[in-house]
């Protein structure tokens, strides 16, 4: 052997040329099969809107139903008001796409509500308007997302459906299994705040309420708070356009 | 380096010679990774509940597998002891990045199912175990042996459990792009006035590991080799 292996020189320089070689490589991946995850990701979201509101469908065929069931696409400023309405397919690269809104990232931005939007899909099943909102929030070990969608008295919760990144299998993580989330199903929002609560086992639970998952307590919390910080939001649009209705009615 | 010369060695070793059999067949049995080592166990019991999670992440280890030992066996003149396990484990790494990269983009369904358990193939004991032990001393040609031979040791034990438990738990199988096939009869279940139920103990961990369990007794009990006093 011509070199000494084992010399501090050649050990730094061999660890720098390891470093950036695998760099390189990682990021050439990562970067070639951004298009297909982005895609792969969108198709999720819009699976998952629908799964709210107990519409199965396919990563074949999410695209053809999204926009034939979603018949409008809100995104609202902090104070309720609407900013942006579209409808129809979605263009993945229109950043005014209330679609393309990234609330998971938005939480974990930590901006003030006053400078983030917040998207709002107004759905037609059999006839009714069904409001499905997204929510973003903390687990016990990283992320948890969902949807929580409202019937047209935007009172009652249609249903739910949760996910996570890395929460405790058999425990936290069942947030998102169908049995927690057909929980939801038929429940009331309160007037005001706490709106939804999800109790501590072994406690009642009422109309406004339902049983957290038994030793996922953080990550049941971290539903809750998700859904009370982000119900106080779409609250407003809500009584807003309550409001206007009653107006109308009056004449 | 090598001083070898046509005319001076007749004999190379051939592809399948007895050496390259043992470094293929051994880990099937007699020093199988899961049932005699017990490595890796941890992915082979989190991920056997369908046999389609069980494929991906047989061929990802697989990959990881022949990859790493491919890898550190060429450079394992070059690279300096002090930082070998270091040097090791960012190999490993990176392949199991590009593996979860991979899967993310051609398969999202499964790959959301295996969640962190690809992730976790970094710290799967037969890998970093094989890179060390063998990959580290011998040329990339056995090494790539040695690799498959452990990664289908891996493979089968994971194919065998995630079969036993998707028939009897799920009364379906599963094969990657395929989708999930449930081969029962509606009418057989309770919930339509049939006779039977699926044993929802077989979709839960533990029973993984009497699975597990049951393959090393059958394997202890037919191997003399391999019995304790």
């Amino acid at each position: 052997m011509a070199f000494n292996k084992n010399a501090t020189g050649y050990t730094f320089l061999f660890s720098i040329v390891m470093v950036l070689i695998v760099g390189i490589a990682l990021a050439y991946t990562s970067l070639s099969l951004k298009p297909l995850q982005k895609k792969n990701e969108s198709d999720k979201q819009m699976i998952d809107i629908l799964g709210a509101v107990g519409i199965t469908t396919t990563r074949e065929n999410a695209k053809v139903d999204f926009p034939r069931f979603v018949k409008e696409r809100l995104s609202l400023d902090f104070e309720g008001n609407v900013l942006n309405s579209t409808s129809g397919n979605v263009d993945p690269n229109d950043t005014s796409d209330p679609f393309n809104l990234d609330v998971k990232k938005d939480y974990r931005s930590k901006k003030p509500a006053s400078e983030l939007s917040f998207p709002l899909y107004i759905c037609e099943k059999e006839g009714e308007n069904i409001y499905v909102i997204p929510v973003a929030g903390s687990g016990l070990w990283g992320p948890i997302w969902g949807f929580v969608a409202l019937k047209s008295d935007m009172k009652t919760l249609y249903g739910a459906k949760f996910d996570h990144k890395t929460e405790t299998p058999g425990l936290g993580a069942e947030i998102k299994d169908k049995f927690f989330s057909d929980k939801f199903q038929g429940k009331q929002l309160r007037d005001s705040a706490p709106y939804f609560t999800i109790e501590k086992g072994g406690r009642n639970t009422d109309i406004h309420s339902v049983d957290g998952i038994t030793g996922g307590t953080i990550t049941s919390v971290g539903v809750g708070e998700m859904m009370n910080r982000t119900l106080s939001i779409y609250q407003l649009y809500f009584n807003s356009v309550i409001n206007s209705q009653a107006n109308n009615n009056e004449y | 380096m090598s001083t070898e010369n046509s005319a001076i060695t007749p004999k190379r070793e051939s592809l399948f010679s007895k050496k390259n059999r043992k470094l293929l067949k051994d880990p099937l049995g007699d020093s199988n990774p899961i049932t005699i080592q017990v490595l890796g166990i941890c992915s082979a019991l989190a991920i056997t509940v369908q046999l389609q999670q069980a494929v991906i992440m047989s061929l990802s280890v697989l990959f990881v597998m022949i990859g790493g030992n491919v890898i550190v066996s060429l450079l394992r003149n070059l690279i300096p002891d002090r930082i070998r396990i270091i040097v090791q484990l960012v190999i490993i790494a990176s392949l199991v990045i590009i593996v979860d990269e991979v899967l993310k983009a051609y398969q999202p369904d499964i790959s959301e199912k295996l969640s962190v358990f690809v992730g976790l193939i970094i710290t799967n004991c037969i890998i970093m175990g094989r890179l060390e032990a063998f990959a580290l001393a011998n040329k990339p040609g056995p090494s790539v042996f040695d690799a498959i031979g452990n990664g289908m040791g891996y493979a089968w034990v994971l194919l065998a459990v995630s079969i036993v438990r998707e028939i009897f738990g799920s009364g379906a199988i599963s094969l990657p792009g395929m989708g999930q096939v449930k081969f029962l009869p509606e009418e057989w279940f309770i919930a339509s006035g049939g006779f039977y139920e699926n044993n929802n103990l077989m979709i839960l961990p533990p029973m993984a590991l009497v699975v597990v369990g049951i393959i090393i007794w059958i394997q202890r009990s037919r191997n003399e080799a391999l019995i304790e006093d």
